[in-house]
């Protein structure tokens, strides 16, 4: 079985939808679309109060080559353009839209019937991508048109499908696979058309042996697309851990990209997204959500609309449990945790996970006893007990020298740590710090 | 006798060819440099806080011979009088400065501004500040998590555990500015002391419209701008929904702070007001203006 | 609006992620160790008897009490830290390397320099640059080398401060090199015997508490191994390099024991298993682990061989304990992606 080399950690998988079937979720009232859901410079809002738009109208504008556009996901009016607290924590701008019938732009191919042909040239592909507003879905939202157009100099060998969904509570992606195979075939053709490669793998991790197996089946139609089943290990998923799992080849360290050893690596959620925009014209504006949680009464995963509050999400799967102490938008090991359940559905919300407040709760950290732990689970093989201890002094030098922003903050150290130390805080702050002297040097030069 | 000769004569014999190796290596590896900048360095007060803007005091004292003059440069830990100092050992005149103080711009106390939600991270100002906008409604307020109480080497700066909020004791306090500089979000601004230990500023920094402001913190600026009709001097701006008042044209009339209605600029020092100007204040005012701001904002 | 007001009666908990933790706690590995180092104890209650136990007990009360006094009235911090299981670690082991018959003041001297000069001088758990219960057992080793260099013998129940001593296997050894005589060594009790810690005729079995049986030992070894505790790059080094050099040396020179022997005497799988694989004194990554592991077994046969005292393996820890930091600097694990590097 095929796995990354370095480090890993086990989470308890807790997959506690994943026989749930996707399900579509009613219209929200009003749905937020904040202006920045993507990696990169915010989108310009298009629209201004007042405005009527349907579901699959352009709203925002990309914001620069490294952005995407938005869609409004619904129809109905402008009510404003204001600010919402995202998923960061923070008020960012966001366009308010209120909800009247459901009407699409009649640009959208509606049917369920698959359309495998596509005679585009590659360019013409990635115009559709880029003019659909489609990011990285597992929750990175790295605009996809960058991905695939690499930097002169580089070439891509093979497209690697991220369906490893390694996150615990998540399944998503797994529900996907299964109630969509053939979309996700034809897309994952369409990149490597795109790509302008004729190799393409599917990760899978071997906990969902029915995926495996079902999408192994459909790919023998499929020319050149191969899926390959890795080992159940947290964080197989991680992009530069995903390519040295299936095709052994290590990016280097930063500024380096997947693409310097000529890999390209996209969700499967982007995969499907991509054979929409492509083959049936629609923009990115519905994702499947995974709402989760030990206490809440029916874990599912949803068929939503983009800005739709987290909370309707929620009363959808049971209500919100009285002893819930921590809402996150994600998964345990990196998402976010939110400030309020009216946190918008983003591009790149793969989940909502609710935790009692007894889960939720930081146990005190004790005294670094050097166990070493955190070393030997360190899928980028570096020291965060040293990486913390150094960042929390301000150290900055020795971190970058440690080479901290190597870090793929996938949480590891701490998931382990006995003595439940904040090791990733640290790192991230350091990261934080060294990542801006890393750019004031490189302005001046 | 004879081992004793012999040891006299070979301790002897190492030392002085010890004594002429030092003495080449002293002569041949000599650096030479000005004693005026360890004369000045002694007069500094050795605390090392960066305050001047050079790397520690001996920094700050090579910057001042070889500058030649003492413009711009104020040690702001021994101010006036050690700049005099440093001004006689070179022969220099020393520039008048005014002394400065670290002050809050922030008065969200637990009763001003409710906590809506936990942190639970890591006791961090920098790292609570890249996690989210924090505890309260107020995404720029005090986080309250103390980085400038450790940043401060002159044990001036303390947390109120009431108000959960630092507070500066003026007679420590050296205006060196590692306060300002350990706070994620320019929450501590280095002003001018005043006359007589008076001063008038605006203790918030919320740049939220008026509404939001207000609805997370009930002593926050909502940026109504009647502080800036107010006052004679020109002395206040107000930019992104956001009073603030320059402390070279301010002369400290306090019209402003009577006419806030959030209780937003405060003025430190002062007499208290005669009892008939007190009755106009702040209560009386306080809930009146709401029309306004909304009007504002409408616009 | 249910929900909302729902939310803001509990608040919400933020911190940033991970937003789960593994469940592994300092108490858990420190009472694993100590699970681990069962088997060990209960051949030596059986070997020494009443001895064993009176050393044992003295020495985890006295450390435990100097944590606890040393917390409280000298660093003067809210929360005492015996419950963490360190120090009780710390006196099991530091009684491992005594022999059974010590008066009890001398324990309560060595828990008093392991606990006040060997951890909390330097600010406590974690913070310790040598191994604790060595340093108390060097010291005491040092300043009372007569009882502590007399071993009592195997299997005498009931007997404490009056019981009969004997020569160890090492010091046997040490006898084989000094008079260049190999036939001293066939008095050495045979492996299996070493191996289970019962020697045949009673009449080798002398030592320290802990090194009586190797078997047991193994199996605290195993059982850490299982349990995740330590990993298995120090153990192994330790042991595979005493076996190879020893080897070379008994090949070249019958007068050298076997390595067999070697590896089956004294304190070395002690000092292997449970001593080099304490966590805050020894180097974080695996190959860091394995240049400390080659260097004590290297030390300790070397020391063993060629020193005034019979058995290095304290001494080539302690002294690898100090190149810990050293080793740290220079041993970087194996970075994601440096192969590519050029």
């Amino acid at each position: 079985m095929k796995t990354f080399k370095i480090g890993g950690v086990h989470p308890a998988e807790n997959k506690l939808s994943a026989g749930k079937a996707i399900e579509t979720l009613a219209l929200p009232r009003q749905a937020v679309f904040p202006l920045s859901q993507h990696i990169g410079a915010p989108a310009t809002p298009l629209v201004k109060k007042g405005d009527t738009v349907k579901a699959g109208t352009k709203i925002a504008e990309a914001g620069g080559f490294v952005s995407a556009p938005i869609y409004s996901s619904v129809s109905g009016k402008v009510n404003k353009i204001d600010t919402v607290i995202d998923a960061s924590g923070y008020r960012k701008p966001a366009i308010y839209i209120d909800v009247e019938g459901d009407e699409w732009e009649e640009s959208i191919d509606r049917s369920t019937t698959l359309i495998k042909e596509c005679d585009l040239t590659p360019e013409e592909i990635v115009a559709r991508i880029k003019e659909a507003g489609i990011v990285g879905m597992g929750g990175a939202c790295f605009p996809t048109h960058v991905k695939l157009t690499p930097p002169p100099g580089c070439k891509a060998e093979c497209i690697i499908v991220n369906a490893v969904e390694c996150e615990p509570y998540l399944t998503a992606d797994h529900r996907l696979m299964l109630e969509k195979p053939d979309e996700i075939l034809v897309g994952v053709s369409i990149l490597m058309k795109a790509a302008k490669v004729n190799r393409a793998y599917i990760a899978i991790e071997n906990n969902k042996p029915d995926a495996i197996r079902l999408l192994s089946d459909k790919a023998a139609n499929y020319p050149g697309i191969e899926v390959v089943p890795l080992k159940v290990k947290y964080p197989q998923g991680g992009e530069k851990q995903l390519i040295d799992a299936v095709i052994s080849r290590q990016v280097p360290a930063p500024p380096a990209l997947p693409i310097n050893v000529g890999a390209i690596v996209q969700n499967v959620g982007t995969v499907y997204a991509v054979y929409e925009a492509v083959q049936k014209h629609k923009p990115l504006f519905e994702r499947i959500v995974t709402v989760t949680g030990k206490s809440l009464k029916n874990p599912s995963n949803f068929l939503t609309r983009m800005g739709t509050p987290m909370s309707q999400l929620i009363e959808a799967a049971g209500g919100l449990p009285e002893d819930t102490g921590k809402v996150i938008g994600g998964g345990p090991m990196m998402g976010k945790a939110l400030m309020n359940t009216d946190v918008p559905i983003c591009k790149g919300s793969s989940g909502v996970l609710l935790m009692n407040e007894k889960e939720a709760k930081r146990t005190a950290p004790q005294p670094c006893i050097r166990c070493a732990k955190c070393v030997s689970v360190c899928p980028m093989g570096l020291e965060p007990y040293l990486l913390a201890t150094s960042s929390a002094r301000g150290d900055w030098e020795r971190v970058e020298h440690e080479m901290i922003m190597s870090c793929i903050e996938c949480g590891s150290c701490q998931f382990t740590c006995p003595s439940h130390r904040p090791i990733l805080d640290n790192i991230r702050l350091g990261k934080g710090k060294v990542g801006a002297i890393i750019r004031a040097r490189n302005t001046k030069k | 006798m004879n081992l004793i000769l012999i040891a006299v004569i070979s301790l002897g014999a190492i030392g002085l060819v010890s004594a002429v190796i030092l003495y080449a290596a002293s002569k041949k590896f000599a650096v030479y440099e000005d004693p005026r900048i360890a004369q000045v360095a002694e007069v500094l007060p050795q605390a090392n806080c960066g305050g001047c803007g050079y790397p520690g005091c001996s920094g700050f004292a090579a910057a001042c011979v070889k500058a030649g003059s003492l413009e711009g440069k104020l040690c702001p830990v021994g101010g006036q009088p050690t700049m005099e100092k440093v001004a006689d050992i070179l022969g220099l005149k020393a520039e008048v400065s005014e002394p400065k103080v670290a002050v809050v711009r922030c008065n969200g106390t637990c009763a001003n501004r409710p906590k809506l939600t936990q942190y639970d991270g890591v006791r961090s100002c920098v790292v609570a500040h890249s996690t989210y906008g924090g505890e309260t409604g107020c995404f720029f307020g005090c986080l309250g998590c103390g980085d400038c109480v450790s940043a401060c080497q002159f044990d001036a700066i303390h947390m109120n555990p009431e108000t959960g909020l630092p507070e500066v004791d003026e007679t420590k306090c050296t205006a060196c500015g590692a306060c300002a500089k350990a706070c994620p979000r320019n929450i501590i601004e280095i002003r001018p002391k005043g006359k007589n230990n008076r001063r008038v500023y605006v203790q918030c920094v919320n740049k939220d419209k008026g509404a939001v402001a207000r609805k997370a913190c009930t002593a926050a600026c909502i940026g109504c701008g009647k502080c800036v009709k107010v006052c004679p001097f020109e002395a206040i701006t107000l930019e992104n929904n956001l009073a603030y008042i320059d402390p070279a044209k301010c002369k400290s009339c306090r019209k402003c702070e009577m006419e806030c209605p959030q209780g937003a600029i405060i003025a430190i020092n002062f007499p208290p007001r005669k009892a008939k100007q007190e009755t106009e204040n702040p209560q009386t005012m306080a809930n009146q203006p709401e029309v306004e701001p909304l009007k504002q904002q409408i616009k | 609006m249910t929900l909302l007001s729902i939310v803001m009666a509990n608040k919400l908990i933020i911190s940033l992620s991970p937003h789960i933790h593994s469940g592994d706690s300092v108490q858990k590995n420190m009472y694993g160790v100590l699970i681990a180092l069962i088997p060990a104890l209960l051949v030596s209650f059986f070997a020494f008897g009443l001895g064993a136990l009176i050393v044992t007990l003295t020495s985890v009360a006295a450390c435990l009490f100097f944590e606890w006094a040393i917390t409280k009235y000298i660093l003067k911090r809210e929360q005492t830290t015996i419950m963490d299981g360190s120090a009780a670690l710390t006196g099991v082991l530091l009684a491992f390397n005594l022999p059974s018959n010590l008066p009890v003041w001398i324990i309560i001297i060595g828990a008093l320099v392991a606990i006040g000069v060997g951890k909390m001088t330097f600010g406590g758990l974690g913070c310790n640059p040598f191994n604790p219960a060595l340093i108390g057992r060097v010291f005491l080793l040092i300043s009372f080398p007569v009882q502590m260099t007399s071993w009592p013998q195997a299997g005498q129940w009931g007997a404490y401060l009056d019981a009969e001593t004997g020569a160890t296997p090492l010091a046997l050894m040490k006898q084989a090199i000094k008079t260049g005589d190999a036939s001293v060594l066939s008095d050495l009790p045979s492996s299996l015997s070493l191996l289970i810690g019962i020697p045949d005729s009673c009449q080798m079995g002398a030592g320290c508490l802990g090194e009586i049986s190797a078997g047991a030992l193994l199996l605290g070894l195993i059982y850490m191994l299982w349990k995740k505790i330590i990993s298995w790059h120090i153990p192994v080094s330790i042991l595979a390099t005493v076996f190879v050099f020893s080897g070379l040396m008994h090949l070249a020179n019958p007068v050298y024991a076997s390595p067999i022997q070697q590896l089956f005497t004294g304190g070395l799988m002690l000092g292997a298993i449970f001593m080099a694989t304490d966590y805050v004194t020894s180097p974080m990554s695996h190959k860091g682990m394995i240049i400390y592991g080659i260097a004590i077994g290297f030390l300790t046969v070397v020391i063993r061989t060629f020193g005034a005292y019979p058995e290095g393996m304290s001494f080539a820890i302690l002294i690898m304990n100090a190149f810990t930091p050293l080793i740290n600097t220079y041993c970087k694990p194996k970075r994601y992606g440096e192969v590519l590097k050029k």
